[in-house]
């Protein structure tokens, strides 16, 4: 009976691991930023159909992407947030940017529809550190001229949990506006100086949409499906523009990613004519010595970068211009991937 | 016969991979036990591999806390050495740009929010379970029974969602409003009211979290009121005790130690509660003295930066955080058992 017992536990045992034997190799691992979940997951099934690998992707958020790609526990992490070279040197990683996406600042004023609101970066910093605190402040006026704001308090609606959507976004504050840099600074989660917290992008846009005469900022996706009134942002040539795929497009394509610092760049004010001016690259992670697996994992994204771009479009991320594509396939093949 | 015993526990620990350094503490008390229970070494062999296997069932909880611990300590090391204890604690400062963290607005958070629920609760959860005991016609006693225990079922991130879309948009056109246009004019206590209400602060947090625990205290104060002797009760009615009497004179006096016990398991829950309270408090590092802020309890905070928290420092101190929840119910439970405990044997003296 006993004997029994333990041959079958035995038996097993050896049909679980030849199982995961036999599935690793087919199998790609990837732990990261929970942002590009969707797009990441989609590109997954249909190339799962076509190659027959399986991507089984955790989207326990960058941070997580990051100590798991540390510790080599996954094939590649996913970051929101680029690391610098130095940093990428001392955890022997390799990254190249896969997908953009974007911040949007959106507000809810009664008579106010999208893209009707016009504002800078120092007049959206000093709304956000409650230096302005009503709509018709004198500084919004001079930036709308013709529209009607109301005399009614701002409310500033913030993300309560930490973010790569909120890094995107302090980091364009801080680049913009000295005070913004001094007091409050940049990343996931910051002290906000005034203002509600949200829960996700859903629990931002949920209290935007609420509270009369609030602003808040969502992921580009979030404020399209929504249809929440989106703000004209003035980019850094001087252009007040609207967040949309070509607008985003020309940042991508007019921000500098240089392949020799690891694509290192937050995508914030790039240069372009058209460029909406609060963009960011999210980042594939990659373990510099298994060169096995990461023939596998680029496989993946140069099929991605081949096949994807509709997909990406349809769920609302705007994909690499074909010119970041080439610079980061020379990238690959530089590293001996 | 204790000392053939151990050397057989030994061995048996053995066959399953246990050193005997591991087995031998052991023995004391379990082998005791066993002997008392008249399990010795003629008796059936299987019977005594059931008892320690059961044992060791009930020793892997107590490994499970302590492990708990120690992980929690290690990982927190970092923030302890860079901040202290004191320092942690009074400190208000929470900011992950500066590196500088302190406990003290989420110390306050987890406190008024579980100090306020249970306050709202526990009257509540009191009249549920006198109603059923006492009051409901038996046709009503089982559905309304069975539909408290099925709210208890509800998992926490429905309470959350609920709280957001729902309680929140009421909370903040409605009652926020009403209660400020009342009790707001009242000096000194016009003080908890005061600010824009916008629906996600203390209060709200404070009323899914009643709405939570109001399940527990009710079931297990129904269970304690059920304790109470019919013949006692009876004898109440003969003397001609009203029914308000008998509850107010018998029933409550008699499993006050039930009630007691309900509203401690219910402060663990709301202590700990994560989801239902992450969407509706705003997770704002701030001490507050008005219940229409937002505010952040440990539980909101690790929720809501856990996954994003990437210097070394940040999630040391999220860790820390954890530590001193972890700490603080262990304490919290700890206390009240001990009056528990002692109430009881009060009592049966």
């Amino acid at each position: 009976m006993k004997r029994a017992l333990a041959l079958s536990l035995i038996l097993a045992f050896t049909v679980l691991f030849s199982f995961g034997a036999a599935a690793a190799a087919n199998t790609l691992n990837g732990a990261g930023a929970t942002f590009p979940y969707p797009v990441y997951s989609a590109w997954a099934y249909d190339y799962n159909k076509v190659t027959g690998v399986k991507l089984n992707y955790q989207s326990i958020g960058s941070g997580g992407g990051q100590r798991q790609i540390t510790e080599r526990t996954v094939d590649f992490g996913a970051s929101d947030a680029p690391l610098d070279p130095a940093k990428l040197d001392e955890l022997k990683l390799y990254q190249f940017p896969a997908v953009i996406g974007g911040v949007v600042p959106v507000v809810n004023i009664p008579g106010i529809k999208a893209g009707q609101l016009r504002l800078d970066a120092a007049t959206l910093c000093k709304v956000l550190l409650g230096n302005i605190k009503y709509w018709d402040d004198g500084d919004l006026k001079a930036l709308n001229r013709g529209l009607k704001l109301p005399h009614e308090e701002i409310t500033v609606v913030h993300r309560s949990d930490g973010s790569g959507t909120t890094a995107i976004f302090t980091t364009y504050l801080s680049g913009a506006y000295p005070e913004w840099k001094d007091k409050v600074g940049s990343g996931k989660a910051v002290k906000w100086p005034t203002g509600i917290g949200g829960k996700g992008n859903e629990g931002v846009a949920n209290y935007v949409k609420r509270v009369n005469n609030s602003i808040g900022y969502v992921e580009f996706a979030y404020a399209k499906q929504n249809k929440l009134a989106y703000v004209l942002l003035k980019n850094a040539a001087g252009n007040f523009v609207e967040p949309s795929f070509d607008n985003f497009k020309d940042a991508a394509a007019t921000g500098d990613f240089d392949p020799d610092k690891n694509f290192y760049l937050w995508l914030t004010d790039a240069p372009g004519k058209n460029a909406w001016p609060i963009a960011g690259a999210t980042f594939i992670l990659l373990a510099r010595e298994k060169t096995e697996a990461n023939k596998r994992v680029v496989k993946f994204y140069d099929w991605a970068f081949k096949n994807g771009d509709a997909t990406a479009e349809k769920l609302v991320y705007v994909p690499l211009p074909a010119s970041l594509k080439d610079k980061i396939r020379a990238y690959w093949k530089d590293k001996g991937i | 016969m204790i000392e053939q015993l151990r050397v057989k526990f030994a061995r048996r620990g053995q066959a399953f991979g246990l050193a005997p350094s591991f087995i031998l503490p052991l023995k004391g008390k379990i082998l005791k036990r066993a002997l008392q229970m008249g399990i010795g070494p003629k008796k059936n062999t299987a019977d005594i591999l059931f008892y320690g296997l059961t044992a060791l069932a009930s020793f892997t909880v107590l490994m499970i806390i302590l492990g708990v611990f120690f992980v929690l300590l290690k990982e927190s090391a970092l923030s302890i050495r860079e901040f202290g204890v004191i320092r942690f604690i009074s400190s208000t400062d929470w900011n992950p740009v500066t590196e500088s963290f302190g406990a003290a607005t989420n110390l306050f958070g987890t406190a008024v929010t579980t100090l306020l629920a249970m306050v709202m609760a526990i009257p509540v959860a009191l009249g549920i379970a006198i109603f059923i005991t006492e009051v409901a016609p038996s046709s009503l006693k089982g559905p309304v029974g069975a539909a408290i225990e099925l709210l208890a079922a509800i998992p926490s991130i429905i309470y959350g969602m609920w709280g957001l879309f729902t309680l929140a948009p009421i909370m903040a056109e409605y009652i926020e409003p009403a209660l400020q246009s009342t009790l707001g004019r009242v000096p000194l206590l016009g003080i908890l009211f005061h600010g824009t209400p916008m629906g996600i602060d203390i209060l709200t947090a404070s009323v899914v979290l009643s709405i939570m625990i109001i399940p527990f205290t009710a079931s297990i104060s129904r269970d304690a009121f059920n304790l109470t002797p019919s013949v006692v009760k009876e004898s109440a009615y003969a003397l001609g005790a009203t029914r308000w009497e008998v509850v107010k004179n018998v029933v409550v006096p008699y499993s006050k130690i039930g009630i007691f016990g309900g509203a401690v398991l219910s402060l663990g829950r709301a202590l700990g509660e994560t989801m239902a309270v992450a969407f509706v408090l705003g997770n704002n590092h701030q001490i507050t003295s008005s219940l229409f802020d937002a505010a952040a309890t440990i539980t909101v905070t690790l929720a809501n930066e856990f996954t994003e928290a990437d210097t070394n420092l940040y999630l040391s101190s999220l860790f820390y955080l954890a530590l001193l929840l972890f700490v603080l119910s262990f304490l919290t439970l700890a206390v009240a058992k001990f009056f528990m405990l002692r109430t009881e044997r009060r009592h049966s003296r």
